[in-house]
């Protein structure tokens, strides 16, 4: 039989080097957070990285009219840290691509102190994500409301002819954020053109929000 | 000979303590095993109730017994419950009671670690219950209506209940982890001299592999949650799409944890079935060594291939043929097992223990939901079956016999050892018929329903899945209520009394090991001189 001293310290080790297995897989887990979407990108696993980098990819004429016609609704949400009420003053509408329409949406600050937002827009099914023109949208900037305050914000948009066949309805989310004071100090989005919707991507500088 | 040898020696040569300080003070393995097997009794019958509940209730279409958020917090309290409140800690159990036994160790390695990673437990189910029952009370937040995979967004919504199920999930976690770290350490150090790793008893493997499984994966959901609970109260944004996170993302560390915890639940079962089956029919078991190649590879592949769950996230078609490649491939190492069983029996003078009769149900009903696995995995067709009762029949079928069936035939087995006395066979036979015959008028009915394309997770459904729902229901009945009888024979086995015969040494006549050389019930301690093996 092993001397006892021999056995103590290979259980030591042994107990030393499965703690550091699992400490060090817990870790994993959080490197997943950054090595997902490198994983995705790589391998061509849709994340939402790649739904939304498909976006500025498709080229939209707004000349062509047709007599398809689509339903696009509206979806409002706040994120539980802005103090705001928002929504928009239609819940649906009918639209024939092509064609350009005005929605206003309705903020509110409840609070009695000054707050900065940013609204994020979603759009699902996400295929027609590039074919969703914004020509002007409250998204594009953040948006300062004092305390008490509320304001209209219009949103115009055109869904492009070339939609592919079978969507028949498309709605649009939005969420607002609240912003933190370092992040207005760079303003969050600059969209390049109304064309896209590129405010989706992870890579965008509201990962500062993350702590990334 | 000096005081402190003396006392010392008295130490370790009384008998067990008294009082509640034998248990709650305990870093004896055979307490701290009966320990975990009464609680993990306990959660059997907590989780089973709720499952009962849930049957009620689906007896009928409409709602008639309970509000859709208690039917799923039903559904996701008796998941939790059953996985890691009554497989995990009975099979932990058994390690406990059986791991020193089998490779002549006077104890666990690391003896008070023991005390705690079972301690831990009763904390965590009570945190775990307070999840289901916070929601009831006046500010008690929205019942956790997730299921078990507590998927963000809603997982991030739900009220404070979350918070206590998150919790109950850390500190579940920190018991399986320092268990599974305990018995990797025993296994590697404390074997009798002459014990090669390729002498260990088979169900000392199939520990050494789950504690090693337990390790990689259980901190990842320890991670995930963790992100849970920061996107809850801290304003991250880990999954919410809106601030640049990915809920998907979620959905693979849940699985990266949940698909190997399958592993994790069967292997151990497996374990006892490599004594059982060469015990009752009187053969070694046959291919020791492709037994253990079998698991490590099931191990290996189970560990990457855990988005077979979310085929319907929107994968690219590369990714999913891998995962469903991969999957399909695990068939391969398990098939070989089963066929290991088989040939085990083949030509050997068999007799039909109430282990025995478990052991041979096992390998009967968890091919049938392998079978069904397989055609789980196969991509096209799962599109179809995501989500409906078809999944619910697959997994019971593999995780009722894989892992519970092989808990019960390892309890019957290992009973006799335990206690000293022996069954009552005969109650023994006549709970296993009425336990598998329940069984399968429970779940066999919703493979046609899932097929028919009832949800999952839904309270309510059409009157045309009405009959097969009924049988179901009243399966589970049957099912459920058998496992009183189950109680019975144990507490009637561990009382004694005049009706039961007194167990000896080797309590089967084809018994090998050395589990079987302690006295029955065993002293309180054993193997102080480890055995020579040659």
């Amino acid at each position: 039989m092993k001397p006892a001293a021999s056995i103590d310290s290979g259980k030591r080790k042994t107990t030393l080097l499965l703690a550091g297995l699992a400490l060090g897989m817990f870790g994993f887990g959080f490197a997943m957070v950054p090595l997902y979407n490198l994983l995705c990108q790589v391998t061509g696993v849709q994340s939402v990285a790649i739904r939304s980098d498909i976006a500025p990819a498709a080229q939209v004429s707004s000349v062509a009219e047709s007599d398809r016609e689509l339903v696009v609704k509206f979806d409002t949400s706040v994120h539980p840290n802005l103090p705001w009420e928002f929504e928009a003053t239609e819940q649906r509408l009918l639209v024939t691509p092509g064609k350009m329409y005005q929605v206003m949406f309705k903020a509110k600050n409840r609070s009695s102190s000054q707050v900065i937002g940013q609204a994020i827009p979603s759009i699902v099914p996400w295929q027609a994500t590039p074919y969703f023109n914004k020509l002007e949208c409250f998204c594009f900037n953040r948006q300062l409301l004092d305390g008490g305050e509320s304001a209209d914000m219009p949103l115009r948009f055109i869904v492009s002819p070339d939609l592919p066949e079978g969507i028949n309805s498309l709605t649009l989310a939005y969420s607002f954020l609240k912003l933190e004071a370092s992040d207005s100090q760079t303003g969050t989005l600059q969209p390049s053109s109304a064309t896209a919707v590129k405010s989706d991507s992870p890579k965008g500088s509201l990962h500062v929000s993350k702590g990334t | 000979m000096t005081t402190t040898t003396m006392s010392h020696d008295e130490a370790h040569h009384h008998g067990a303590p008294t009082g509640w300080r034998r248990w709650l003070y305990s870093t004896n393995h055979k307490d701290i095993g009966t320990l975990y097997l009464l609680f993990a009794l306990t959660m059997l019958f907590l989780g089973g109730a709720s499952a009962m509940l849930i049957r009620a209730e689906l007896f009928q279409p409409g709602i008639q017994l309970i509000d859709p958020d208690l039917y799923n917090n039903l559904v996701t309290n008796h998941a939790l419950l059953m996985i890691f409140g009554a497989v995990m800690p009975a099979a932990a159990g058994l390690a406990n009671w059986m791991i020193p036994l089998m490779i002549g160790a006077p104890d666990m390695a690391l003896p008070r670690m023991n005390n705690l990673s079972f301690w831990i437990l009763p904390a965590a189910a009570t945190m775990l219950i307070l999840s289901f029952v916070v929601p009831f009370f006046p500010g008690g937040g929205t019942q956790i209506n997730t299921g078990w995979t507590i998927y963000p967004p809603l997982s991030v919504q739900v009220g404070m209940s979350m918070d206590f199920l998150i919790f109950a999930i850390h500190l579940l976690g920190i018991s399986s982890i320092l268990a599974s770290i305990n018995i990797i350490v025993t296994l590697l150090n404390m074997r009798a001299p002459g014990m090669t790793l390729m002498k260990m008893p088979m169900f000392c493997w199939t520990w050494l592999v789950t504690a090693f499984l337990l390790i990689l994966v259980v901190p990842v959901l320890a991670g995930g949650v963790t992100m849970l609970l920061f996107d809850r109260h801290f304003g991250t944004s880990f999954f919410d799409a809106a601030g640049g996170g990915d809920p998907v993302l979620f959905q693979h560390l849940f699985w990266f944890f949940g698909h190997p915890e399958v592993y994790i639940l069967l292997l151990p079962s497996i374990g006892v079935l490599s004594h059982v089956i060469p015990t009752f029919a009187r053969k070694p078991l046959f291919g020791y060594r492709s037994m253990v190649g079998a698991m490590l590879a099931v191990a290996t592949i189970g560990m990457v291939v855990w988005a077979h769950h979310q085929y319907t996230i929107g994968m690219s078609l590369g990714a999913v043929t891998y995962f469903m490649v991969g999957t399909i491939l695990i068939s391969i190492p398990v098939g070989l097992m089963v066929f290991n069983f088989i040939a085990t029996m083949w030509r050997g003078a068999m007799t039909f223990e109430t282990p025995m009769l478990f052991a041979i149900g096992i390998i009967l009903m968890f091919t049938f939901g392998g079978l069904s696995g397989v055609m789980l995995a196969v991509v096209p067709a799962d599109m179809q079956y995501h989500d409906s009762m078809f999944v619910v029949a697959h997994f019971h079928y593999v995780l009722m016999p894989g892992a519970v069936f092989g808990l019960f035939a390892g309890v019957f087995y290992w009973l006799p050892k335990w206690t000293g006395n022996m069954y009552n066979e005969r109650l023994g036979k006549i709970f296993f018929w009425i336990n598998v015959i329940g069984f399968n008028i429970t779940f066999f009915p919703q493979h046609f329903l899932g097929l028919a394309g009832m949800p999952r997770r839904i309270i309510d459904y059409n009157v045309m899945f009405t009959e097969f729902n009924v049988m179901s229901s009243i399966g589970a009945m049957i099912f459920g209520l058998s496992h009183l009888l189950f109680l019975y024979i144990v507490i009637q086995t561990i009382r004694g009394g005049r009706s039961l015969k007194k167990s000896e040494n080797k309590s089967w006549e084809g018994a090998k090991g050395l589990e079987w050389e302690v006295g029955s019930p065993p002293a309180f301690h054993t193997w102080e001189t480890a055995p020579q093996i040659k």
